[in-house]
């Protein structure tokens, strides 16, 4: 790699990684049951909801953090981190919304006003730990859509938010689980009535801002039978030498002949060249089928995040239910990513299909780990696998866990695998061309991931090519 | 348009070229012969800047630039095209995307702006539509899945969208049948001005036949041992390259 390169890379870093100065409320840092009475009653949360996190977090202390990832994962003090920040508290009089914290978010070019905003998309805006403002919710509302942060639909929704929390994701699933139901800030919440085909896309922006704190944001979206809507989500963090934490929960359950599709453009801040700094990115997203003929796709771009531990999975309880992977994971510099899914075929006549395309260059290490099952019930299951990988470099590392259960003897899985480099004959052919090596690198990494890609909606798709190839830079010399 | 002066250049350490010179005029079209290894395609390589080929002597000049001191894709802004002789594939990537970015790329370079995307698709329209490629191209991958035939089409397609100075034809006739070959050599025919040049890399007579070079050279063992008319080309096909071995 030329030095030219290396300089462009170094100075056009991260777009993301500026700070906001506004008046953020930060709790001290440490976690004991008396920080997570303190976030509760901060939130004016109802008793039951206490309890829930009470027995998160008497649980998640019993428990130790999952080490089966092919992850380099620093040991986290847990001690050493604050719980809960909220920039909100002390906006102007008579404002909605501090002047400060509506300019983060049009510098990230998600306009908060409804006038500007993207055509067609309702945005949740999270910063820290709290949710800013929910655009659109009255439009949705007319046709009995609940669009609202996480916080609201405790007040307003009560039963709804009882009836569905940890169901699909229950607080002993997994360390990080445990840990974000003992703590969890905000998040959005979603409830699609019995056969409205939500109008707009709907997403969510998750932005960390403060320091020393974790974001442990909490979603909830349920499909009532015949409904349908497609979530978006994306975030950034600013750059800071010091690692930031993120454990996320997103549950999902999709009623009868309802369908879900949740893309993600992942874009926290992955570290500098040298592997300083970044955001760990530890979730546990997953949707539960419930209903038969139910549909689920799950679409991720990850292109951001030092580490990110990351399955979003599908539990086909339903009759013929349909569930999708695709995933696209860049890895560049120091950067490591252990993400896949899990399908889990219980109903009859049931259908996954993963399509998994990873992207490694520098010293990155970039993983698949993938469950396919099938319970004896799930009589004429069907999966069928596809997990590419593409080098771009020597130095980098892909690898592939595929493990297939089968207790079905219908049932018809299929897994195909394909590891590539980028040609040296590739990029000449290009450069006669007059296309110079980065351009050419961020086109072949696009045509690469194009299948996956092609099914993010419209804007997403145009922001996350742009980004596969802006992560990239510098990447192949 | 084209200086070369004795010209040498080596891949891993062997050396390949052994001190060539060679003058192309504008609107020259220029054959290059010679049996297998004698260095042709490392010509080729060399002109447009393939980072596999060391030159260790000599000078190239294009119109009036030194060609060796500029990249690959600022050589191809200047106007030199290369036709390869095994096309490479690029899955994923459309044709579109591919030439969009070729074609807009050499635009910016002198200063102009890209093409809309009517104008574009116009273009590569009436670019197919002379090597008789289908609608289909526009989306299809490059190369992906071509036939061979379809390939060193598609190469001629590539030079007729973006007009070079020099074109390059490295042994494009090689695997066409009868039909594909008049269709290559109507495009490169059609494409040729009073200031465009072509040097033609090739085995067999028929191709020059149709493009009727003014200029022969043969190359052997890194050199030219021999330049003349189409004399030459057919002496070859009738003979083969026994007369030249013998000769050096």
């Amino acid at each position: 790699m030329s030095n030219e390169l290396i300089r462009q890379t170094v100075e056009k870093q991260y777009e993301y990684g500026f700070t906001t100065d506004v008046h953020t409320d930060i709790i001290g840092k440490g976690l004991n049951e008396d920080v997570v009475r303190l976030i509760s009653q901060k939130k004016g949360e109802p008793e039951w909801l206490l309890d829930f996190r009470l027995k998160a977090f008497r649980h998640w202390l019993t428990m130790t953090p999952p080490t089966w990832g092919h992850l380099k994962l620093p040991e986290i003090n847990y001690q050493d981190i604050s719980y809960y920040a909220d920039p909100t508290v002390k906006k102007p009089q008579r404002t909605e919304l501090d002047p400060e914290v509506e300019k983060t978010f049009e510098k990230l070019g998600i306009p908060l006003e409804e006038r500007l905003a993207l055509g067609g998309v309702a945005v949740d805006a999270i910063m820290d730990s709290v949710s800013v403002k929910t655009t659109f919710k009255e439009k949705l509302q007319e046709k009995g859509i609940l669009f609202c942060s996480f916080g609201e639909a405790v007040k307003d929704h009560p039963d709804l938010v009882r009836e569905y929390l940890g169901t699909v994701v229950p607080y002993k699933d997994n360390f990080y689980a445990a840990l974000n139901s003992a703590v969890f800030s905000d998040g959005s919440f979603v409830y699609i009535p019995k056969g409205v085909r939500c109008p707009m896309e709907l997403s969510s922006y998750f932005r960390i801002n403060a320091r020393n704190i974790g974001q442990f944001e909490r979603t909830l979206i349920i499909a009532d039978d015949d409904s349908y809507v497609s979530y978006l989500e994306g975030c950034t963090a600013p750059m800071r030498d010091e690692n930031q934490l993120h454990a996320a929960i997103v549950e999902i359950i999709v009623k009868e002949n309802a369908e879900v599709k949740y893309s993600t453009v992942q874009n926290w801040y992955p570290g500098d060249a040298e592997g300083r700094g970044g955001v760990f990115n530890l979730v546990t997203k997953r949707g539960d089928l419930r209903g038969n003929g139910s549909r689920l796709s799950w679409t991720q771009v990850e292109t951001g995040s030092a580490i990110t531990w990351k399955y979003p999975s599908c539990v086909l309880r339903g009759d013929n239910s349909v569930a999708e992977f695709y995933s696209v994971a860049l890895t560049n510099n120091y950067q490591q990513a252990d993400t896949g899914t899990k399908m889990i075929h219980i109903g009859r006549n049931t259908r996954s299909t993963i399509i998994s395309k990873g992207i490694s260059a520098g010293y990155s290490q970039n993983s698949y780990r993938g469950l396919v099952r099938a319970t004896a019930s799930a009589d004429g299951a069907r999966n069928y696998s596809s997990c590419d990988s593409l080098l771009l470099g020597s130095n980098c590392g892909a690898h592939t866990f595929p493990s297939i259960d089968v207790k079905n003897p219908t049932a018809v899985f299929e897994h195909e695998a394909t590891t590539s480099k980028i040609s040296e004959e590739q990029l000449f052919y290009c450069n006669q061309r007059g296309i110079p090596t980065e351009q050419a690198v961020g086109l072949i990494v696009n045509g690469y991931a194009k299948d996956v890609l092609n099914k993010l909606p419209m804007e997403f798709a145009v922001e996350a090519q742009k980004l596969l190839s802006v992560s990239l830079e510098g990447a192949v010399g | 348009m084209l200086e070369i002066k004795n010209l040498h250049a080596s891949v891993d350490g062997k050396e390949i070229l052994r001190g060539i010179d060679l003058r192309i005029g504008d609107g020259e079209m220029h054959a290059l012969m010679g049996p297998n290894g004698s260095g042709k395609s490392t010509l080729s390589a060399v002109l447009t800047g393939n980072p596999m080929y060391e030159v260790t002597e000599g000078s190239i000049t294009f119109n009036g630039k030194d060609l060796l001191s500029m990249k690959p894709e600022d050589r191809a802004h200047e106007g030199l095209f290369l036709s390869f002789q095994y096309p490479v594939e690029i899955p994923g990537v459309s044709m579109t995307n591919f030439m969009r970015a070729a074609l807009n790329g050499k635009r910016r370079y002198h200063g102009e702006k890209d093409l809309t995307a009517a104008e574009f698709i116009r273009l590569m329209k009436e670019k197919r539509t002379l090597l008789q490629l289908d609608n289909k191209l526009a989306n299809r991958s490059v190369n992906e899945g071509f036939s061979g035939g379809e390939k060193k089409r598609n190469e001629i397609f590539q030079m007729a969208m973006l007009e070079p100075k020099l074109s390059i034809l490295d042994e494009t006739d090689s695997g066409l049948d009868v039909d594909a070959m008049k269709i290559v050599a109507d495009g490169v025919n059609s494409l040729k001005r009073a200031d465009t040049s072509c040097i033609i890399i090739t085995h067999y007579q028929r191709l020059l036949e149709y493009l009727q070079p003014e200029i022969v050279h043969i190359l052997y063992k890194g050199r030219i041992v021999c330049t003349g008319g189409m004399e030459l080309s057919r002496r070859i096909e009738a003979e083969g390259f026994d007369w030249v071995r013998n000769a050096d």
